[in-house]
């Protein structure tokens, strides 16, 4: 069994353990295995990031073996510079996440740990296939987990959330099963991505390819119209539900632009980027102006997440290697902050059992450690330089001016909506007198909390200090990519 | 003269029916009332038939016997070494709910069942149109016979009754239908019929008139909208344990003469019926995921359910013949296989919940009564999760691949018609994953009603867990059966 396979299978195997752990009683053992098989799983991946070669943009750590052979459908993954930090993302919030509900969560432990280390090896999945069914299989069955981690777990609405999570981006997906058809149809019998990416298309289907690509990761990014589910579930959602949904689960969206519809129809991708662009201009500006009126704090993390990954749709769709680069920095990065936002948030309201900022005010007074934690993410989230939140960002604007002026110029104003948003908010929570009685009685964070917060403030402050490592590995894929949607594949006249 | 080939045809047959006698002399002289004895016996010889439809099935080979009248294929083993394993297992699930509820005095639910199980088979095998029809007819009188099982109870006897009259006018449709076809073609067999309509000596208005019935016939059989009026009442009204026995096995029988009629008879006639299938393909998918939603009564909800099922394993059908062309025939004709086969298979694992949590007074029925299984039993909470995501088609269950396959076949005809229609069932099975998703819901997100926990008798709970984890299992290798599927069609088209 390969690298990739023990990254995606371990947390898996861990999870389907924990869920024969039975009732309650065993909790403290629960949450140690599940530490410790979240702790295995990142180990696992490490050797992802010291073995990959830069300067290919081959996929590397490629297993393949036949798995339906009925359809030619094949056990096919790999890696390249586009989705090896993604796979590390993803295996890093696990860690996090379970750590975070330490002693939060008392009901239903182990299936809470199991629905996480499961989650997590489900989306590794979807980073990693290179088969169009294994994508498939695995972008869907993150729906389970994250449903029933919605539905038990979340809040007082939390029903609706789960129902509303689950058929929006359903629905998306369904459509996308039909486009794998086609495509598999097209190509002769294969399902293989890769060589979809080299199938010549007609322009009718590279449009029917494209929307039906759109449906489903428009949906899941998810971009302006189609984002009203996010607020939503994020409201609802326990804790770490919210930080793994914005951390990772968005990006399963976004990455589906990089790996289907971008090289499979490049054309219909030039004829539409248009739309891509405005639809992205308008999460990140008007998205911004909606968030700076919230009054729950979640819910102005959740459009502020919108407004974030609106840049990453925007870098993808002006074609150039800054913005394409940024955008996928910009995923990362965005992972981080707003894990850290939302596990933030989860911090105060595990003791004040609030979310709206009304309630709270000069937290800083009774909570030093954490508002200082709070301050660094808020900088990371409005993109503070020295931040994860800046690179990203700062490319992407750059590539859009190199475009166009007036694309780069909206979305650099939306620079200025973020800043006020994040600041605004945390001049309202933490800052000023001691608002009232319950922010009067709060402690400060603990060891565990400290740990969490630390992790996620180290990888924000590296990725912003140096962000190399990250963009090293990306330019030969990233730059593969670019050379591909350049070049048309509607069949010669 | 006796051909030795004839009686090879018809073993698993003969040794059903001569055990079948067997167990009702035996049952005479017990008392037990829950029927120990009888109960290991029919166990052991369907699982002996089961072994030996499997091994014909194995073989590959098609036999014919007695001058034509059954066919012995591996479609047809397969399909009978399901339905039987099939019965097994709905005995196994429904013998304490029977027990409770003294619906095994006498022992008829048995005996009765076996003999359905025979109906089934002569179904499965029959090469003649005349052997079909009575295959369907031993098959649908015992089930009346099982619905009615409990004759004090007023809802399941008034079921019976629905049951017994419109499944009367349904076998007189096809009756009708293959006589007319009778009269066209002067012939019953299907292999010449299949000539005889082929050459094109035959008025084609004539034949259009009998498919016409004969359609409508099958429809009814297999519950499509919109001759899916009894599905719901009966499903619900008929004991639990007899609504899984007619619910489950007979979908695989009901397949099979699809098949045998339409496919093995009719087939120069595909253009026809399959625009009929498409229609009540339609039809079904939009009453079954729309009426479904309505409902409070798991049984009640799941008759919409197959109904919607059977709906998506239609489209399978309908796409077959593209122009004339019968290329896509063997992916169209396997993935409605491979689809009912599942959907069996499914259909057990929720059925098999209900009886469990069903008590003596209590009937389980309502999707409320499901509240809080998970903390009551995560096991079984899981089972049934793991059935409804599969019905609701999302990976990595087996459920997915049964759409998967349809769809495929649907576009691989390269048709917009039949795009359009792939799109058309995408869409309604989006429906339908809110109510499946609602149960769920309730086992896991709603407080319990009681906090007793959930115990169940060995057997039952062996192979719930079986059948739940074949559902999983299957999901993540679905390639045996779905090769197995193929070939088994294959062999039936070569014919």
């Amino acid at each position: 069994m390969g690298l990739l396979s023990l990254a995606i299978w371990v947390p898996i195997a861990f999870g389907v353990a924990l869920l024969a752990f039975g009732r309650d009683e065993h909790a403290r053992g629960v949450r140690w295995v599940a530490l410790v098989g979240a702790i295995v799983s990142f180990l696992v991946t490490v050797p992802l990031y010291t073995g990959f070669q830069n300067g290919t943009a081959a996929m590397q750590f490629v297993e393949k073996g036949s798995w339906i052979a009925r359809f030619n459908v094949n056990y096919h993954v790999g890696i390249d510079g586009l989705s090896l930090w993604l796979v590390l993302l993803t295996s890093f919030t696990t860690v996090v996440v379970v750590i975070s509900a330490w002693e939060v969560i008392t009901e239903r432990v182990n299936q809470y740990m199991a629905a996480f280390l499961i989650l997590s090896g489900f989306m590794i999945g979807v980073f990693a296939a290179l088969d169009g069914i294994l994508f498939y299989v695995f972008f869907e069955a993150t729906l389970i987990p994250m449903y029933l981690i919605i539905g038990i777990w979340g809040g007082p609405n939390k029903i609706y959330a789960a129902f509303k999570f689950f058929i929006y981006t359903l629905l998306g997906s369904l459509l996308m099963l039909v486009a794998l058809i086609y495509l598999y149809n097209k190509s002769g019998g294969s399902f293989d991505i890769l060589s979809w990416h080299k199938l010549p298309l007609g322009s009718t289907a590279q449009t029917f390819l494209f929307f039906a690509f759109f449906a489903a990761f428009a949906v899941k990014v998810p971009m302006w119209p189609v984002h009203t589910w996010l607020p939503d579930v994020h409201v609802e959602a326990p804790t770490g539900g919210s930080a793994v949904l914005a951390a990772i689960m968005l990006k399963l969206g976004a990455y589906g632009f990089l790996r289907f519809s971008m090289p499979i129809a490049p054309d219909a991708s030039h004829e539409w980027a248009w739309l891509m662009i405005a639809l992205s201009l308008i999460a990140v500006i008007y998205v911004g102006l909606v968030a700076l009126v919230q009054e729950d704090m979640k819910k102005l993390v959740a459009y502020s997440s919108v407004a974030h990954m609106g840049f990453v749709t925007l870098g993808f769709f002006i074609f150039n290697e800054l913005g394409v680069s940024g955008g996928i920095v910009q995923m990362i990065a965005h992972g981080f902050v707003s894990g850290a936002m939302f596990l933030g948030i989860g911090v105060l309201y595990d003791r004040v059992h609030s979310r709206q900022i009304a309630d709270y005010g000069g937290v800083v007074n009774t909570m030093p450690k954490f508002a200082a934690f709070a301050l660094l993410f808020a900088m990371a989230n409005c993109g503070l330089p020295g931040t994860a939140g800046f690179v990203g960002e700062w490319m992407v604007i750059l590539g859009a001016v190199k475009a166009n002026f007036w694309i780069g110029m909206g979305a650099a104003t939306a620079l200025i909506f973020g800043a006020a948003y994040t600041l605004w908010m945390y001049k309202r929570v933490y800052l000023g007198p001691v608002g009232n009685d319950h922010v009067k009685e709060l402690a400060d964070i603990n060891a565990r909390e400290f740990l969490m917060l630390s992790l996620l403030a180290i990888a924000v402050l590296w990725m912003g200090i140096h962000p190399k490592p990250f963009t090293d590995v990306m330019d030969a894929s990233v730059t593969e990519l670019l050379r591909h949607v350049a070049t048309s594949k509607l069949p010669l006249p | 003269m006796i051909d030795k080939l004839s009686w090879v045809a018809i073993y698993p047959e003969i040794v059903l029916l001569v055990m079948a006698c067997i167990i009702a002399l035996v049952d005479l002289s017990t008392t037990d009332a829950r029927r120990t004895r009888t109960y290991i016996l029919t166990l052991l010889t369907l699982a002996m038939v089961a072994v030996l439809t499997g091994i014909a099935a194995n073989d590959g080979k098609t036999v014919y016997g007695f001058g034509g009248m059954v066919v012995s294929d591996p479609m047809g083993n397969w399909l009978k070494c399901f339905a039987t394993v099939a019965l097994m297992v709905t005995l196994v699930y429904g013998r304490p709910y029977a027990a409770d509820r003294e619906m095994l005095r006498g022992g008829e639910m048995f005996t009765i069942s076996m003999f359905a199980l025979l109906g089934m088979f002569v179904m499965i095998s029959g090469s003649n149109f005349l052997l079909i029809y009575l295959g369907l007819e031993l098959l649908t009188l015992s089930s009346y016979a099982l619905v009615a099982l409990r004759r004090d109870n007023a809802v399941a006897s008034e079921a019976a009754m629905k049951y017994f009259v419109l499944g009367a006018m349904a076998s007189g449709f096809l009756l009708y239908g293959l006589s007319m076809l009778y009269g066209a073609t002067g012939s019953l067999d299907t292999n010449e019929v299949f000539k005889i309509i082929a050459s094109g000596k035959v008025n084609h208005q004539v034949l259009v008139f009998g498919l016409v019935f004969i359609v409508a016939g099958l429809a009814f059989k297999v519950g499509a909208a919109p001759f899916h009026m009894w599905v719901p009442d009966v499903y619900q009204g008929a004991p639990t344990a007899v609504t899984l026995l007619i619910g489950a096995a007979p979908e695989l029988a009901a397949f099979a003469i699809i098949i045998r009629l339409l496919v093995e008879g009719l087939l120069p006639l595909a253009i026809d019926w399959q625009q009929m299938l498409a229609l009540l393909a339609i039809a079904s998918l939009l009453v079954g995921n729309l009426a479904a939603i309505a409902q409070t009564n798991l049984k009640r909800m799941l008759a919409y359910s197959t109904i919607a099922q059977m709906g998506f394993m239609l489209l399978g059908l309908v796409a077959g013949v593209v122009n004339g062309n019968t290329y896509n025939a063997q992916f169209a004709y396997s993935a409605s296989m491979f689809y009912i086969v599942t959907y069996v298979l499914t259909t057990l694992a929720s059925f098999g919940i209900i009886l469990l949590l069903a008590r003596e007074g209590f009937e389980s029925e309502e999707i409320t009564d499901l509240a809080g299984l998970n903390q009551r039993s995560p096991l079984y909470a899981g089972v049934m999760a793991i059935a409804m995501f599969s019905l609701a088609g999302l990976p990595p269950l087996v459920g997915f691949y049964a759409k998967l396959a349809v769809l495929q076949a649907l576009i691989a005809s390269g048709q917009a018609l039949y795009i359009g229609l792939a799109v058309f069932a995408v869409i309604t099975s989006l429906i339908g994953a809110f109510y499946y998703l609602r149960v769920v819901k309730v086992m896991y997100f709603d407080a319990p009603v009681t906090a007793s926990t959930v115990s169940a008798p060995r057997d039952v709970r062996t192979v719930l867990s079986i059948n739940g984890l074949l559902i999983l299992v299957l999901g993540i290798v679905p390639g045996g059966l779905m090769t197995l599927c193929a070939k088994a069609i294959v062999a039936t088209l070569a014919n």
